[in-house]
């Protein structure tokens, strides 16, 4: 990441689906930038050699056997549906 | 004279792991349940939950790269890809961004008689998707399907044509069904695919402005959508118009593709590791293993039965097309003795009972067992043909052993030869005219004759030696 990468926030409330004022953008931008700065400080590291990781702990390999358990009884998994029609969760029409 | 167009197709296909429980948590991964029923907080993507990944889904994923000739990767691991549609309540699916599980591979094709090498891409693991069902106004989401592992294989753009698309998803899934990695069940949505399609001109280097196909569920469908696609793009561009980088619906009513309607940002998925699970590493001798567990392969196993059995190619390649109908024509040579034979009764009468009653050859009563032994009772001339075929058609019916199927219905055949010289000689004392044709020189009487003898024994008399007698008795045709 180069110093001129400047954070698009509109851009990014909308992938989060969030609705920000123009104040509020504003607000975030200049506090997101600053987290942006103080993570940049990691580039100054030299990490030559070392391995990317996707994870701080060194644990892989965490596995569950292929075994049927239980699901949730029906009615609790319909009884936070908003609506519900033939067992179906529903939802505003969904539209390709 | 216009300029000729080249056609260049990658398949992304999905590819549902056949394990017990779902990938993520203990639910079953099975079809056709009442909606919302094999579900729990996992599937249903409540916030605050955890996923356990399940260790069959990763061997089938590595089984399936092996048998596909993959690189396997030492190192994974998962990754989330954000999207908002109401199939994923997390707003993120876990699926596999830049360590897949498989890469390189490639899968062999034939087509109008040419072979080619179709290259692949790379395989990764990721969960499916609820499924959406459309009502008037409203849709409703069923999570049964949510967390089903789903494998996916991204090919290389080496398909140049509807047909190669069709022979590649064939060859797909016949190798899958044999290494029992996936039952590939269309009509349960066991294999889903999503088309890239572009074209060019032939002197053109580059590729062309692909469109993406999403979602096909039949092969059929993938071929007529192909068709479709390639020549609206190659009219489009002929007539002087551009292609558009777009996602296009399958109509299959209309048999058109249609854009659909854009969506912004559409493909910003904002990939990023998946912190709730760990790294998968594979040990060598892990893998080993895994590879030593392979079945012979379709195409391997082919070209073994034309060499070890002397099978016609069209034959072993009828044979093998099915695991279980390779496996009990093997067994039923080795029973028997006798491979051409075997591979005579596969052919000919178990494929027809088979694709008359549309069933499974494992559903059948007969058994590999019960067929080799009836195929040396007509080797042994125990009994004749025609016999074998009555036997063959109670066995289909209720199994059971042959000898006493033989026995209980009269079927052995009749060797002896004071009996035979009794119905041979009435045969011609009958049928003087067919007498004199044949020593005229008319073939076709003496099969006439043979008829009769058969008829008289009520199918018993052992053929080739009715044969004999005749010849004996008239001479040779004049
Ligand atoms: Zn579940």
């Amino acid at each position: 990441m180069t110093q001129t990468d400047a954070i698009d926030v509109k851009y990014v409330a909308h992938l989060a689906r969030m609705q920000l004022s123009d104040e509020e953008i504003a607000t975030f931008q200049s506090q997101l930038e600053h987290v942006l700065v103080h993570v940049r400080e990691l580039s100054e590291l030299d990490v030559e050699g070392v391995e990317p990781t996707a994870h701080a702990v060194p644990v892989h390999n965490v596995f569950r056997e292929d075994a049927v358990r239980p699901s949730l009884d029906h009615d609790r998994v319909m009884a936070n549906a908003p609506q519900a029609r033939q067992g179906l969760f529903m939802v505003p029409q969904i539209i390709e | 004279m216009s300029e000729e167009y080249k056609v260049s197709i990658g398949l992304e296909t999905h590819v549902q792991l056949k394990t017990r429980s779902k990938i993520w948590c203990g639910c079953a991964n099975v079809f056709g349940s009442e909606p919302n029923v094999d579900v729990c907080p996992i599937c249903l993507g409540y916030p605050g939950t955890m996923p356990v990944l399940n260790r069959e889904a990763v061997k089938l994923t590595v089984l399936s790269g092996l048998m596909l000739g993959c690189e396997i990767n030492r190192y994974s691991k998962f990754d989330r890809k954000s999207y908002f549609y109401p199939d994923m309540p997390k707003n993120y699916q876990i699926s596999q961004y830049d360590k897949p599980l498989c890469l390189g591979g490639s899968v062999e094709i034939e087509v109008n008689g040419k072979k080619k090498t179709i290259r692949i891409h790379r395989i990764h693991l990721e969960e499916d998707v609820a499924k959406n069902n459309h009502f008037d106004g409203a849709s409703g989401v069923d999570f049964n399907r949510a967390g089903t592992p789903l494998m996916e294989i991204v090919s290389e753009p080496d398909l140049e044509s509807a047909d190669e698309a069709f022979a590649y998803l064939q060859a797909l899934k016949q190798i899958l069904v044999y290494g029992g990695v996936s039952d590939c069940n269309l009509e349960q949505g066991n294999m889903r695919c999503d088309i890239n399609c572009s074209v060019r001109p032939e002197s053109q280097e580059q590729l062309g402005t692909k469109t993406e196909i999403k979602n096909m569920n039949t092969f059929k469908g993938v071929h007529r959508s192909l068709t479709y696609e390639i020549k609206r793009q190659i009219d489009e561009l002929r007539k002087g118009g551009k292609i558009y980088q777009e996602t296009r619906r399958w109509d299959d009513e209309q048999g058109v593709t249609k854009a659909m309607r854009s969506k912004e940002y559409a493909h910003d998925y904002r990939y990023f590791p998946e912190p709730d699970l760990m790294p998968v590493v594979l040990e060598e001798a892990e893998i080993e293993a895994w590879q030593a567990s392979l079945p012979e392969l379709p195409a391997t196993r082919r070209q073994r039965f034309i060499s070890e059995y002397s099978l016609p190619e069209y034959d072993a390649g009828v044979l093998v097309a099915e695991k279980a109908i390779a496996d009990y024509f093997e067994q039923v040579a080795e029973l028997s003795g006798n491979a051409k034979a075997a591979s005579n009764w596969m052919m000919t009468e178990m494929m027809r009972v088979l694709s008359d009653r549309d069933a499974e050859i494992v559903d059948l009563p007969i058994t590999p067992a019960a067929l080799g032994a009836l195929i040396k009772l007509v080797d042994d001339k125990v009994v004749n043909m025609p016999g074998a075929k009555t036997v063959f058609a109670e066995l289909v019916e209720q199994g059971g052993d042959p000898q006493a199927i033989v026995d209980a219905k009269g079927l052995a055949q009749v060797s002896d030869t004071a009996a035979l010289d009794a119905w041979v000689e009435e045969a011609i004392a009958a049928n003087p005219k067919s007498v004199a044709d044949y020593q005229g020189g008319k073939q076709a009487a003496l099969q006439f004759l043979m008829g009769q003898v058969m008829k008289a024994s009520r199918g018993k008399a052992n053929p080739p030696m009715v044969l004999d007698a005749l010849r004996e008795r008239l001479g040779a045709a004049g």
